[in-house]
C-alpha cells in the first residue's frame, strides 16, 4: 500500500476521499509532490473515484491547479469521476475568475460530494 | 497630499530561486499582517504575488542563477503595492491567450497574469513586459490596523 507524504485517503462507499496534509500549496516540491501522488493513487492503485476535499487548505498557486487539471484528464482518461469539495469562498473565487468551475464538478460539502458520484 | 512615509517597505534584489522568492512573498505577509490587513484582500494579494515572482523566476529569468529579480513592496493601511521586475526577455502581455477561452480551459499557461488582473485593484506592465507593478486597496468591510 502506497505511503503518502501530501494527502490522506479514505474509501467511502466506493469513493475515495483526499484530504490534504498542507495549508498552503505554494511550494514546487510540495506541488510536485503532490502531483505524484494523486497520479499514483488513479495510475497505480486504479482509485479512480476521487473526492478531493479541500478543508484543511487555505491557499493554492496556479501550479497547483494546472495539477489537478492533469489528474482531471487521467480519471477521465481511466473513465473514472473527479469530484471537489469544501473549497472555501476565496479558492472558489480563483476557480470561478478562471472559469475551471466549469471544468470541474464542484460541491459545497463532503456529503453532497459523495452523493454526486455515479457508482 | 499625505507625506507620512509608508509602515513598512521593502526594496531588494533577490537570486531566480523558488525558495528566495516565496521568503520574500512571507515577508510581505507577515508586513500586511502587522498592518492589520487580514481575510480575503490578504489571499488575493498572495494569490497575485505568488504569480508575479514564480513568473519572473521561472519564465522572466528561466532560473538563470546569472539573473535576479527586483522585488519592491510598500505596505500602508489603506494600500499596498508590489512591483516585480525579472533579467528576462519580458513577453507581449497585450496578446496573452485568454485561458478562460473553452478551448483553452485546460491548457497550463495564462492564468497568473488573469489572476493579477482580476485580483488586484490596479495592475500594469512596462512594455518590454519584464516588469509588473501592482496595487490593492484595501476593502472597506475589512477591520482597521490597530496601531
Amino acid at each position: 500500500m502506497a505511503t503518502y507524504r501530501r494527502i490522506n485517503v479514505m474509501e467511502n462507499g466506493g469513493v475515495h476521499v483526499v484530504h490534504f496534509v498542507d495549508k498552503k500549496i505554494v511550494d514546487s516540491g510540495t506541488i510536485e509532490q503532490l502531483g505524484d501522488e494523486l497520479t499514483g493513487l488513479v495510475l497505480n492503485e486504479k482509485k479512480n473515484m476521487l473526492l478531493l476535499n479541500f478543508d484543511t487548505v487555505e491557499f493554492m498557486s496556479s501550479a497547483a491547479l494546472n495539477k489537478l487539471i492533469s489528474l482531471n484528464k487521467k480519471v477521465k482518461d481511466s473513465a473514472g469521476q473527479l469530484k471537489l469539495c469544501c473549497l472555501r469562498p476565496e479558492i472558489g473565487e480563483v476557480f470561478k475568475i478562471t472559469r475551471l468551475d466549469r471544468v470541474f464538478d464542484i460541491r459545497k460539502d463532503e456529503a453532497s460530494g459523495l452523493s454526486a458520484f455515479k457508482l | 497630499m499625505n507625506s507620512r512615509p509608508p509602515m513598512w517597505k521593502c526594496d531588494k534584489i533577490i537570486p531566480s530561486e523558488l525558495d528566495a522568492g516565496h521568503a520574500s512573498i512571507e515577508e510581505l505577509m507577515n508586513a500586511l499582517e502587522s498592518a492589520g490587513w487580514e481575510g480575503r484582500d490578504v489571499f488575493h494579494i498572495q494569490m497575485a504575488i505568488e504569480e508575479a515572482v514564480v513568473n519572473a523566476i521561472e519564465h522572466g529569468n528561466k532560473r538563470d542563477a546569472s539573473k535576479q529579480v527586483h522585488v519592491v513592496f510598500v505596505v500602508d493601511r489603506d494600500s499596498a503595492e508590489m512591483t516585480v521586475t525579472d533579467q528576462g526577455e519580458g513577453f507581449d502581455h497585450q496578446n496573452v491567450a485568454d485561458p478562460t477561452e473553452e478551448d483553452r480551459l485546460d491548457q497550463p499557461r495564462g492564468r497568473g497574469v488573469l489572476l493579477i488582473r482580476e485580483l488586484m485593484s490596479e495592475a500594469h506592465y512596462n512594455p518590454k513586459g519584464n516588469s509588473v507593478w501592482m496595487r490593492k486597496v484595501r476593502s472597506k468591510d475589512e477591520p482597521e490596523a490597530s496601531y
